[in-house]
């Protein structure tokens, strides 16, 4: 969330945003119920989940999945859902917080 | 140099169009398009004005567009009426809360069913609280005169907020008048040059517009606009004094008629106040005392301002082309009314809906009016206080 909470005096005018990218602040990883595993053994780096993530939430290194930005998933599953390796690479688990 | 011409309302729309020269039309170009921009896309063709014209698929899309240009810091106009405007619905809360100031020209008229083509005042009264600036017109004049002024108006920083400019449906779109009009130099200055402040165009100062804001945020998003709404009565005075400047022709928030010592009034929007106005003469040569109040500028609506110009009467006939549904009054009478309310020695006040789908308002039914407000003054009595004239019960 943006660090400070402005008043309607302080806010431009029709509910333009000066700044651009400033969705950074707003971490939606707090939505999630399911988070993302993944599994760097099973993973054949096609980055099928990486070019469907809504989020862009596949952290890729040298043409490598490396991990999941858990600030932003939402556990939406889609990753999981189109990875084409049996048995799953990317698999859903409970997110207990 | 100035010129007197005779024009429809539909030609003194689109001919201060061309004056006002807008960077782009977005239109649904058939009907129930008017008239007005179908000459306008032939000053397009003819490379009378520098517009950007697209004609478009849907009033849907016409709004849509006009928000997206005057997003990027376009000087933008549309126009529209009945269906049309309803179908640009949707659209309309967006232009106003995304602080677009598009100018569109509407003839007001009847929504079906059943079908009818003619005036009502249906489509821009439905659409009055969708946030943006109304300005009705009696006749192919005010028309020209709104427009421009229109144009200065809505895009003032101080506002920056959507501007409706209507006039009746083939009443005065297909009437042909007298009209006086300004020269273009005259006209190109006075617009000026449009400057929108974070405009989607300025790709030094990039801005996200029409982002979403939640329960934290729409409140003040939505004070923010009543409140530039409600603040803008005198810059709409200021640009009036200016317009009136150039042309010598002076508009207030309404017309006020023999009102000043009259003891009966009405009030009656658009083309039948000049009706009524002839009916007022009539029988203020007969000593009764009446007079009218034309409402102009009716969002923001100049409640004190009319209070204080009604408050002296003793009795008051708010007359509106178009029924609130179900609220057993029209729009205009309830605004009115709440203006009035809380006054030691308050009006006795009546209500009408006339002329829907253009049925003609006589000199007689007005003066019928006038007569029952006497009535009224005299008995002390309302007995009915809505009700339709010139209907077959």
């Amino acid at each position: 969330m943006a660090k400070k909470i402005m008043n309607r005096r302080e806010m431009p005018l029709g509910s333009v945003i000066k700044d651009p990218g400033c969705s950074v602040q707003y971490e939606t990883g707090g939505w999630r119920n399911l988070k993302p595993v993944h599994d760097a053994e099973k993973c054949t780096n096609c980055l099928m989940c990486w070019i469907y993530c809504p989020d862009s939430c596949i952290r890729v290194k040298d043409g490598k999945v490396v991990g999941i930005d858990l600030k932003y998933c939402k556990g939406c599953g889609i990753c999981s859902e189109e990875c084409p390796v049996k048995g799953k690479a990317i698999t859903m688990i409970e997110d207990k917080k | 140099m100035p010129r007197i011409a005779a024009l429809t309302g539909n030609n003194a729309a689109s001919e201060a169009m061309r004056q006002i020269n807008p960077d782009v039309v977005a239109a649904y170009p058939i009907t129930p398009q008017t008239e007005a921009v179908e000459e306008f896309a032939e000053f397009v063709a003819n490379g009378l004005v520098k517009t950007q014209y697209v004609p478009v698929e849907s009033e849907h899309s016409s709004m849509s567009a006009c928000i997206g240009a005057s997003a990027a810091g376009s000087r933008t106009m549309t126009a529209t009426s009945s269906a049309g405007f309803a179908l640009m619905w949707e659209m309309l809360p967006i232009a106003a809360g995304l602080r677009t100031p598009v100018i569109m020209y509407v003839a007001n008229r009847a929504f079906s069913a059943p079908l009818n083509i003619h005036c009502s005042h249906d489509d821009t009264m439905g659409g009055r609280d969708t946030g943006w600036i109304q300005i009705y017109s009696e006749n192919a004049q005010e028309m020209y005169d709104n427009l421009i002024q229109a144009v200065r108006i809505g895009e003032d920083p101080s506002i920056r907020l959507p501007v409706m400019v209507s006039m009746d449906g083939f009443i005065t779109t297909h009437s042909v008048e007298r009209v006086d009009l300004l020269d273009d130099e005259t006209v190109r200055k006075f617009v000026g040059e449009f400057k929108m402040a974070n405009s989607l165009l300025d790709v030094d100062n990039p801005v996200t517009i029409g982002a979403c804001a939640l329960q934290d945020y729409y409140t003040e998003h939505k004070r923010q606009h009543s409140e530039a709404l409600l603040n803008s009565t005198a810059k709409i005075l200021e640009v009036a004094e200016e317009y009136a400047r150039i042309s010598g022709r002076k508009y207030g928030l309404f017309e006020s008629y023999k009102l000043e010592d009259a003891e009966y009034g009405l009030v009656i929007i658009n083309s039948a106040a000049g009706v009524a106005k002839m009916v007022v003469n009539e029988l203020r040569a007969k000593d009764l005392k009446v007079g009218l109040l034309k409402p102009r500028i009716y969002r923001p609506f100049p409640g004190t301002q009319i209070k204080d110009a009604l408050k002296h009467l003793k009795a008051i006939a708010v007359m509106d082309r178009v029924d609130a549904f179900g609220s057993g009054s029209t729009p205009t009478f309830t605004e009115i009314r709440s203006a009035m309310y809380g006054l030691p020695n308050q009006p006795l006040m009546i209500n009408y809906v006339y002329g829907l789908g253009g049925r003609d308002i006589r000199l007689e039914d007005i003066s019928k009016v006038f007569h029952k407000l006497v009535d009224v003054a005299k008995t002390g009595k309302v007995d009915k206080v809505f009700d339709y004239l010139t209907v077959r019960e």
